[in-house]
This record gives structure tokens, C-alpha cells and sequence, in this order.
């Protein structure tokens, strides 16, 4: 079987591994070059899911951890398309986020910051794209926190996101932030990606025709994974 | 001015920070959300093949456990056959999520071996495990391959591991064998640095 493989990644358009200014970078950036690798059956296959494997109130924020009501905080919806980078639609392929409560608290053992959690909000969702690799979830909008990098350093609202795509190859995990945020511009996780397109791309936009009038703001959130080379002639195997 | 070519940007990745457990492992965060917790079960309870159990940590350039890591790891079933890609056993994944213990940092999954598989040339690529990892202070996810040590032949001839240009890197990614047990460290940086694929 002929897998179709995957546009290089440009690296230089990510962030690199080792970005001294995001602390804990230092120690977790491997030294050596990374080994290129054409993609093999290994990296160009990768899991799929079901509407089987999620429930669908798996993308609502508002209400998949509610308990005694709604969670505090500004009510968004979250939503947009996960595309390749030959603009084609990524059918059927998940989209998870977690994020902080409204007061920039995880429901998390680990987070230890003052703000309460909120007794209504979990703070995870998840769901398919569709068809036309349209998403959406409904939650609060995230408060920013600070954490130990700088003696005051916060990060700004955030959502994260993780996506599957077709191919392992395709995996990526990013974070959404706010337009607007005047955090973002101090941020040394963001300031990370070297290329300041890079970094608007990440900034979802507010989306005024898809709030819901006296409900929820919306913002736009879209999201481009690997593409597909073209393969208009077929490699010569190898000896062959 | 020449035509402008219309291809769209991926989107930068961001570390997946310290609290990725709440999205992708709400159960390790220290709560129940999902009906099902997605990746628990990698090869299913048909899966055909031998039964294996890794172990291992993921240590940072300080020689110090990563206890926040998330790993996925990906492999074909017994038969060398990628669920998605041809037939694979009712409930074979061969997709899994695994956290590693919050104080010791050790990681533990069970699992099928994982047959061989033909790599892009058709020569068959040793039976191996392909690991994506994320973590606080991880910008880029970092993808490597977990390879068997009770598979000396077949690595000796695996064209991913000829690769690597300086024969003692290619240990890096050898799990050490002890019966159906496998044991595979990745060091992140620093003396013998795990080798990361950029794939």
C-alpha cells in the first residue's frame, strides 16, 4: 500500500526546542540535530475516532461538569475548521482543549494558584470535525495566571488545543489565544515562535456574526495541519 | 512579481504545559468528566500476538525524571498491519496515551509486540513502537521509536536505525529485553540523548 506522504514541516516557523527565555525549555531541549526522517508507514497512518468514542456533550464547557449549575465567567463559543495546508478540509478528525476556569485556575491536583476552582467547570472538551472539518465548543473564556518563569510572569488567556489529522505525522498541540490580550506580546511561551505571522496565527479572532445575542461571544479559532504532497510522478524505489 | 503559491502555514505548536493532563487524561488530573478516557486500551482484549509490558522514564538534561510528560505511542499489530490501514483485530487501537507515575516518573503500558512493517523502500523495518512526546518546557512534540532488544537481527537490518550516522545513538532507541518485559529510558539531552525524528 502507497501511503501519500506529508509537506516537510517547517521548523522554522515553529518554535524551536530550546527557547532560554521559557524556562524549563532549557533542560528538556535535546542538543543533538534532530534525525530526518521520510515518513513511513509508521508516521503516515495514526488513530481515528467515532462518534463512539465521545458523547456529544463532550464540547460543551458550560455543561459537561455542571453540577449545581453554570460555571462562572464570560460565556464563548469557540469555533472554526481544521484544514491542511493545501486548504483542504480535515474530515472527521478530533479536536480536544483544556484550559483554566474564568479565575485562571485548573481543576488540576497539581495547581496550587489561589484562585478557586469552580465547583461547574471541568475545563476539557472534545469533539469531531465535521464533514467540512467545522468545529465548535461552548465554554468560559479563561482567566490568565501567573506562573514561576519570571519573578511575574503571566500567561494570557489560553485555550489549548490538540488535533490528530490523519497521519501521526500530523499530531500537533497549540495553544488559542485572545485577540485583543495585551499578555500575548509579553509571553515568553509565545514569543518562542520566531515569526510574528506565526504568532498571529494562533490569536483567534472575535467573531461577532457567530455570538448568539444575549447568550455567548464568539471567537474564530482556525487550525492547519501538515498537507499532503502531490504526487504527480511516483518515486523511483530505491535499486529499482 | 512571480504567482504566489496558495499553500497555508501549519500552525505553530505550543507546549502542551504542565496541566495536559486535564485534556487528554482528565482521570491522572484528578477527576472523572468522559464516559471513556481515550487511549487506556491499546491493543484491545483480541488482540493476537505476545503480550508485553514497557516500562520507563523520560529524563531531563539534569538526569531528573519528566513526571509531567504525556506520551502517545503507535504501532501496527502482530501481524505488521496499522489499524486504519488493513484489517486489525475487533478493538485493536494500537493508539495509547500513558502518564507516568507524578513522583517517581515511571511510565508502565501494556501491549502486543508489534509486528515488522515494510518501510518506503520495501525493506522491512524491525518491529518498533513510534512514541510522540509533550511536556511543560517541550515546544515541539518530539516523535522517536521505541525498537525491542530480543530483535538483534532484525535491527541490524532496520533501515530507519541505519539512519542515524553514529552507531552508538542507535541504542538510544532499544528497549531492553527481560523475558515479555521491555525497559526504554529516553534521555531528552545531554549524554546519550535519545535521537528525535523530525518526520
Amino acid at each position: 500500500m502507497s501511503l501519500p506522504e506529508l509537506h516537510q514541516r517547517d521548523r522554522s516557523w515553529h518554535p524551536p526546542a530550546f527557547a532560554p527565555d521559557y524556562k524549563s525549555s532549557t533542560t528538556r531541549a535535546p542538543r543533538q540535530a534532530l534525525l530526518s526522517l521520510r515518513g513511513t508507514a509508521s508516521e503516515l497512518t495514526g488513530p481515528t475516532f467515532g462518534h463512539g468514542d465521545i458523547d456529544p456533550l463532550d464540547n460543551d464547557l458550560l455543561r459537561n461538569y455542571a453540577h449545581t449549575g453554570d460555571p462562572i465567567g464570560e460565556r464563548i463559543i469557540v469555533h472554526g475548521r481544521v484544514l491542511d495546508e493545501n486548504a483542504r478540509p480535515v474530515q472527521h478528525t478530533l479536536v480536544e482543549i483544556w484550559q483554566a476556569n474564568a479565575g485562571g485556575r485548573y481543576r488540576h491536583k497539581k495547581d496550587s494558584y489561589l484562585a478557586p476552582v469552580d465547583p461547574n467547570f471541568g475545563g476539557c472538551g472534545r469533539v469531531l470535525t465535521d464533514a467540512d472539518g467545522c468545529y465548535a465548543f461552548r465554554t468560559v473564556k479563561p482567566g490568565a495566571y501567573p506562573w514561576r518563569n519570571g519573578v511575574n510572569s503571566w500567561r494570557p488567556a489560553h485555550i489549548h488545543f490538540s488535533v490528530f489529522g490523519t497521519a501521526f505525522a500530523q499530531r500537533l498541540i497549540t495553544q488559542m489565544y485572545f485577540e485583543g490580550d495585551q499578555l500575548i506580546a509579553l509571553c515568553p511561551i509565545v514569543n518562542a515562535v520566531p515569526d510574528a505571522r506565526a504568532i498571529e496565527q494562533l490569536i483567534a479572532a472575535l467573531d461577532m456574526n457567530a455570538s448568539v445575542p444575549l447568550d455567548s461571544i464568539a471567537y474564530r479559532f482556525d487550525i492547519v495541519l501538515r498537507g499532503h504532497r502531490a504526487t504527480y510522478f511516483e518515486n523511483r524505489p530505491e535499486g529499482g | 512579481m512571480v504567482q504566489k503559491l496558495q499553500y497555508l502555514k501549519e500552525t505553530p505548536s505550543q507546549t502542551a504545559g504542565p496541566f495536559v493532563h486535564i485534556g487528554l487524561a482528565p482521570g491522572d488530573a484528578g477527576f472523572d468528566i468522559y464516559r471513556t478516557e481515550l487511549g487506556r486500551d491499546i491493543a484491545g482484549p483480541e488482540a493476537q500476538g505476545t503480550p508485553i509490558t514497557v516500562t520507563g522514564q523520560v529524563i531531563d538534561g539534569n538526569g531528573t525524571p519528566v513526571t509531567d510528560v504525556l506520551i502517545e505511542v503507535w504501532q501496527a499489530n502482530a501481524a505488521g498491519v496499522f489499524a486504519g490501514a488493513g484489517e486489525v483485530e475487533p478493538g485493536f487501537r494500537g493508539w495509547g496515551r500513558v502518564i507516568p507515575d507524578f513522583d517517581s516518573g515511571v511510565f508502565r503500558f501494556e501491549t502486543v509486540k508489534p509486528g515488522a512493517v515494510a518501510g518506503p523502500d520495501g525493506r522491512m523495518m524491525a518491529p518498533h513502537i513510534t512514541f510522540w512526546l509533550v511536556a511543560r518546557g517541550i515546544n515541539v512534540g518530539l516523535g522517536t521509536r521505541m525498537y525491542f532488544g530480543d530483535e538483534a537481527a532484525a535491527n541490524a537490518s532496520d533501515p530507519v536505525l541505519g539512519l542515524i550516522p553514529e552507531p552508538p545513538r542507535r541504542k538510544t532507541l532499544i528497549a531492553t529485553a527481560e523475558g515479555n518485559r521491555y525497559h526504554f529510558d529516553i534521555r531528552l539531552q545531554g549524554d546519550a540523548e535519545t535521537v528525535f525524528f523530525d518526520i
